[in-house]
């Protein structure tokens, strides 16, 4: 039997009586100085939604200029400044911060601690993070130094030596942008170290690392791929600021340098960025999956070893990205064999969860319309990518809307359906009230139909020629219908995220009690109260098993007694 | 709850029925708005796009079979187990795993992956490897912001931005071999119907070739985003007939032409500073940074595509770059009407 205490949620000091504005400052200079994981995670995905909000708003303006061809609603110079900013905002601003915003809040309380193992660095790393987006976005200002318009960074999210030598981007904007990459790197280190610290060092007694819920286990490696991957950017914006204020010649190739070198470092970052940004996502859809199939997930060993397996292989793919450069047929080769090997461990995931929904009692609530979707989109976009690792298809493929629209598969069709379904899975339990499942479900449709109508139609725009980042096309080619159905699908996605918004913020307010565990689920978090206590819980609990919950409810049934 | 599941399959099904009716319907909605300038890879035209084009027919069958297998596993799952009752909860039976179905699910992408990376180790070998036969012609393609260079170094040829090679009939190649660099930053070489994309480098040459065996006038643009006119750097390759190309090459080798009667525009061309960027063949303008207008008339676009070759359209290019191309290199002189139109007059002579 356990012998787990029971949810406790009595707060223990007195709520302090407070009047008008001396209230409000102590609760702005709360949330300033906070150290506690909960509310810095919070502060995380404010944040990011923000900005999600911000750099849709961006790809709405992109979406407007190509719906007709030879379109003259944003200048050449404008289109490309918004592609910037929409893929460096989506990145570093939005998909970054919110996923280590889910890292924050739930990691401590699903270990059975009461905090991050380093709360001073994790305020640190958010402020960090937090500034360097607001450097990013100040370029929009002082892009141009103290004369001339406003001027944001233009040189492509991947900014590609040698178009960001001085010669070519003159002025301050490029600055801006590897300055507020330096910086939120760092934030985004902090935040790294601290949840392998946490993970390594804070666990309640019981729990050892085999019986860690998946979410926690997929955090531990993403902070593990976050150290090795965020390093070798940060040094490239260095050597790339070097450069263009020291004289340097790493990319300046009138001087012998080279421009490979920087694409090299781009995606040596760049492709385990995609999965230090998927991986939170299917740390989410492993939590969300099995407590809405009523099922233990299938193969958790399988699960731990194939994150693992994916994130060292992941470390030896980036030159996938590279196959237009002029390698020779051997490299070629041989990073199309270690980028269609990622699809095994994949693969073994996809396989564990739809055994894991296999033989369960599906409830279709809002969070799980999002992780079934995530599901259908996941395969395509794995099926999509396995394409573009056949680098004679790529020759083709690469840099066209085909591109567009398997990344946007991963990042959209993946990650940001699995970020929804953890927003509305969580939302309970950090605010004490239900988001509508009415204005979920409504959210939730829409956004699947704006998603296909954009995003499948684009595989076909890169089949018929289309490269990306052009600000207009010629009317000739045969790209004018299928540019006008992805706009339209835009804006039905957008809708769709107007909807979220209220949503989130009318729920605060006028949300149902939801009580410490509304969806009768398994690990540590549920079992205290919503919103938790700052202490997190009273007394340090201890667990058997990977689903202590589970095993309170079902004292006869106990996993502890199966799990091998 | 019932409701709700099945819509969960009617999105399934719509999103299948969906995939294969876009495929068909983009298709349609883009020939019937253009007819045969689509740079579509579907519709190859040279060995090294056929090849790609076979790739992906065998991958896209691999592919589409995987999908149908683990989406049809999915939506089967999902209505076969969703829950029928909102109200007590009996707890499914708990299953946590199963060693030889996870070895299963192992083994078998293992031997996909296998087939998969063979095939196409085979396909990059033979378009990257292929050996330069003897009578292959060598063409220099040089990105410029933002523009092509062609220069044929065996025929002493020069131009921009439309490039002509000889068809390649299957009985007797004649490929054509690229080499690629750059002036100043990164560009890609992309015409789908022809070949897969290559970029162009500065400080490192790339090497691409092409046999084109119909022909006709191929469409391409750059690929690899290069600055704010990325969009209008567009590529034309006509592929001529033996006897096209050959009178092609014959007009291309001969100086400009020399006409008295536009002798003014020649004296603005060359006092206002036009000659220090552009050349002429045969004349004292030697510039190396635009485009080469020896034979200007004989192309049919300017300003890389961005427009057609006409008087109107050449003499507004020249008034003001940044009316067809904010952000072209080439400054506006502020020539006044009498001297844009002598000048005009004369560019109109280089045929």
């Amino acid at each position: 039997m356990s012998d787990l205490p029971m949810p406790s949620s009595q707060t223990l000091e007195p709520e302090p009586a407070q009047h008008g504005s001396t209230a409000l400052l102590e609760w702005l200079q709360g949330w300033l100085v906070t150290v506690d994981h909960k509310r810095l995670g919070i502060l995380y995905i404010l944040y990011s939604i923000f900005f999600l909000l911000v750099a849709g708003a961006e790809a709405m303006l992109i979406r407007i200029q190509l719906a007709v061809p030879n379109n003259h609603f944003l200048t050449a110079q404008v289109y490309n400044r918004y592609f910037t900013m929409h893929g460096t905002t989506m990145v570093f601003l939005v998909g970054m911060p919110i996923l280590f915003g889910f890292g924050n809040y739930i990691v401590p309380l699903q270990i059975g601690a009461r905090d991050m193992a380093f709360p001073r660095l994790n305020a640190l790393s958010f402020w960090l993070t937090a500034f360097g987006g607001l450097l990013l976005y100040y370029s929009f200002l002082g892009g141009s130094g103290l004369y001339g318009v406003g001027n944001a960074p233009d040189v492509g999210w991947f900014a590609y030596a040698p178009l960001t030598a001085r010669t070519f981007s003159p002025g301050n904007a490029t600055d801006y942008w590897a300055l507020a990459l330096i910086v939120s790197g760092f934030g985004t280190l902090g935040a790294a170290v601290n949840i392998i610290a946490t993970t390594f060092s804070m666990r309640c007694r019981g729990m050892t690392l085999m019986r860690m819920p998946l979410f926690t286990w997929l955090y531990l490696v993403v902070s593990g791929l976050t150290l090795v991957t965020i390093t070798p950017l940060t040094a490239a914006q260095f050597m790339l600021l070097i450069d263009r204020y020291l004289g340097g010649h790493f990319f300046d190739t009138q001087a012998g340098g080279s421009a490979l070198v920087w694409v090299h470092f781009f995606w040596i970052f760049g492709h385990p960025e995609v999965y230090v940004l998927v991986l939170p996502a299917f740390a989410i859809a492993n939590e969300i999956i099995p407590v809405f199939s009523r099922k233990a997930i299938f193969g958790y060993p399988a699960m731990v070893a194939a994150s693992v397996g994916i994130m060292f292989v992941s470390l030896g793919v980036w030159a996938h990205h590279m196959f237009t450069v002029g390698m020779t047929s051997v490299t070629n080769a041989f990073f199309v064999l270690s980028t269609m090997l990622v699809g095994i461990p994949t693969g073994i995931k996809i396989f564990n969860w739809i055994a894991t929904i296999w033989g369960g009692r599906v409830r279709f609530q809002v969070p799980m319309l999002f992780c079934l979707a995530f599901l259908y989109q996941f395969l395509i976009a794995g099926l999509t990518g396995i394409m573009l690792s056949v680098a004679p298809l790529d020759w083709q493929l690469h840099n066209s809307y085909f591109v567009i629209a398997h990344f946007h598969y991963v990042l959209v069709g993946a990650i940001v359906f699995c970020i929804f379904a953890g927003l509305y899975y969580w939302y309970p339990k950090a605010t004490g009230r239900m988001m509508s499942e009415r204005l979920g479900k409504w959210h939730f449709w829409l956004f699947v139909i704006g998603f296909h109508i954009t995003f499948d139609t684009m595989h076909f725009l890169g089949i018929l020629g289309m490269p990306r980042s052009i600000y207009t096309y010629q009317p000739d080619r045969g790209w004018n219908t299928l540019n006008m159905v992805i706009s339209l699908g835009g804006f039905i996605q957008a809708i769709a995220v107007l909807i979220f918004a209220y949503n989130f913020i009318v729920s605060y307010f006028r949300g149902d009690e939801a009580g410490d565990d509304p969806w009768d689920a398994w690990t540590l978090e549920w079992t205290t109260s919503s919103p938790p206590p700052v202490y997190n819980f009273a007394e340090e609990p201890e667990v058997r098993s990977r689903r202590p919950l589970w095993d309170l409810k079902h004292p006869h049934d106990t996993d502890w007694e199966y799990e091998g | 709850m019932r409701r709700v599941s099945t819509m969960t399959g009617w999105r399934v099904l719509s999103a299948l029925a969906g995939l294969s009716l876009f495929a068909g319907l983009s298709g349609i909605a883009a020939a019937a708005e253009t007819a045969g300038s689509i740079p579509d890879m579907m519709v190859p035209s040279a060995t090294p796009a056929h090849q790609i084009f076979s790739l992906t027919l065998f991958v896209l069958l691999i592919t589409g079979s995987i999908f149908v297998v683990v989406a049809g596993l999915l939506t089967v799952a999902i209505f076969r187990f969703r829950s029928r009752n909102s109200g007590t909860i009996v707890e499914p039976p708990q299953i946590y795993g199963s060693t030889q179905v996870e070895l299963a699910w192992t083994v078998v992408p293992i031997l996909i992956v296998a087939v998969l990376f063979l095939t196409t180790a085979r396909i990059i070998f033979a378009i990257q490897d292929a050996p330069k036969p003897k009578n292959a012609l060598d063409v220099t393609v040089v990105g410029h912001q933002f523009w092509w260079e062609f220069r044929y170094p065996s025929l002493g040829i020069v131009t921009a931005n439309e490039l002509h090679v000889p068809v390649s009939p299957m009985d007797r190649p004649q490929p054509t071999f690229l080499k690629l660099l750059s002036a100043d930053v990164i560009h890609s070489f992309w015409v789908p119907q022809l070949a897969g994309k290559t970029d162009l480098i500065p400080n490192h040459a790339n090497t691409m070739w092409i046999d084109p065996h119909t022909p006709g006038l191929y469409l391409g643009q750059c690929a690899q985003f290069c600055g704010s006119q990325h969009a209008m750097m567009l590529l034309r390759v006509y592929v001529d007939t033996p006897s096209e190309y050959a009178a092609w090459v014959k007009n291309q080798q001969k100086i400009g032409v020399q006409d008295p009667a536009v002798a003014a525009g020649r004296r603005v061309f060359e006092t206002e500073a036009c000659m220090n960027c552009h050349r002429v063949a045969g004349t004292a303008a030697t510039g190396a940074f635009g485009p080469d207008l020896t034979h200007l008339m004989s192309r049919s676009t300017i300003a890389s595509g961005a427009t057609t070759n006409t008087p109107e359209h050449l003499r507004e290019w020249i008034k003001d770059p940044s009316h067809y191309k904010d952000g072209a290199l080439m400054p506006s002189m502020q020539l006044n009407d009498e001297q844009l139109n002598q000048v005009t007059a004369y560019l109109e002579t280089l045929k």
